[in-house]
């Protein structure tokens, strides 16, 4: 039955996850085409090729070209997973954060501004320390935790002096004491399907950036928040980063539209690659409908 | 078996039986990452340099 559905998957680099979701299709008998977003073009005068999936699923590791090739497909009607909508809020650390704030999802305090002379002014009036991020980009990269006035200056200067335009968007969060760890929990369209503690001495957890998993139960307190979270953004298959603050409790970090699990599919046990085919599939289905 | 040479460090890698062309695999030696690009005999290449826009 699988094969009334014709599938994409636009991908990069064939990572461990990537292996899975190809081998989930496979094992599933569903007719599907790897695209390797390095080799494919949109014509818009001839966009029948695309118009023959009944649903893509995008694992690009490049956001711009992700999110680019979302808007192309969704223009063309074709179903994504996930939609460009919700990928252009989670891309992006600030609208994520605007979105979440306008939904009254709790998050770390989050300030934002667009000279180092303005930045520096929010970042003293917030206290130190503060953590400065880009608002695209990932894996723990260009984080800086700034602990005082000169540091501050100089990241400052140093992110309006060589970075693109895009990281002079300062934006400021509040550094948190967490428990030397945060969680990730997988959403998927309605449902919370797992959660790991990412556990690191480092204040970055991320584990691309070598923090540990551990198996970590999904609490009434986390399912809810992670609903109305990725609810906030438009749904579809999410990881939610959560971070335990001392005073606030739980707070929702950041909403990852493409997230890799190679830590969290072995932690849970939990067929994260093959639960998001089941909902790429319902997506074409839907499409269909 | 099908043995590479990394591009980095030289060391001999054996691609697993089930290694597809495409998969990003890490040199055990050297820590590179490294692009499978053909099987049948055994190639590799350094996979791209990360940008600034890559991630999850």
């Amino acid at each position: 039955m699988q094969k009334r559905y014709h599938i994409g998957v636009l991908y990069s680099r064939m990572r461990v996850e990537e292996k899975w979701i190809f081998g989930a299709m496979e094992k599933r008998g569903i007719d599907y085409d790897r695209l390797d977003d390095r080799e494919v073009s949109f014509d818009l005068e001839a966009p029948e090729p695309w118009l023959s999936y009944d649903a893509v699923l995008e694992r690009s590791i490049s956001y711009t070209s992700g999110l680019y090739s979302l808007r192309m497909l969704n223009t063309l009607g074709v179903p994504t997973v996930n939609k460009a909508s919700v990928a252009e809020i989670c891309g992006d650390k600030l609208v994520t954060s605007a979105v979440l704030a306008k939904a009254g999802v709790p998050q770390p305090h989050v300030v934002t501004a667009f000279t180092p002379e303005a930045a520096l002014a929010a970042i003293e009036a917030f206290g130190y320390p503060v953590v400065l991020k880009p608002v695209v980009g990932s894996w723990g990269r260009l984080l800086a935790k700034v602990n005082d006035r000169d540091a501050a200056e100089a990241v400052l200067e140093h992110k309006a002096t060589l970075g693109s335009v895009q990281h002079s968007v300062f934006y400021i969060q509040e550094y948190i004491h967490k428990p030397g760890r945060d969680i990730r929990a997988i959403v998927i369209g309605d449902r919370v399907i797992t959660a790991i503690y990412r556990k690191s001495e480092h204040w970055i957890t991320n584990t691309a950036r070598g923090g540990e998993g551990e198996l970590c139960p999904i609490t009434p307190e986390i399912e809810a928040l992670c609903l109305k979270a990725t609810a906030a953004v438009g749904g579809g298959v999410l990881a939610v980063d959560l971070v335990e603050h001392p005073d606030k409790g739980m707070l929702v970090n950041e909403i990852n539209h493409t997230m890799e699990f190679h830590t969290a599919q072995p932690v849970s046990s939990v067929d994260i690659a093959n639960e998001i085919v089941n909902y790429t599939v319902e997506m074409a289905k839907k499409g269909k409908e | 078996m099908n043995p590479v040479n990394c591009p980095e460090c030289e060391a001999q890698i054996d691609l697993e039986a089930t290694t597809e062309v495409g998969e990003i695999i890490v040199c055990p030696d050297c820590g590179v990452d490294l692009e499978v690009t053909a099987l049948d005999p055994a190639a590799v290449q350094l996979a791209p340099m990360e940008q600034e826009d890559w991630g999850e």
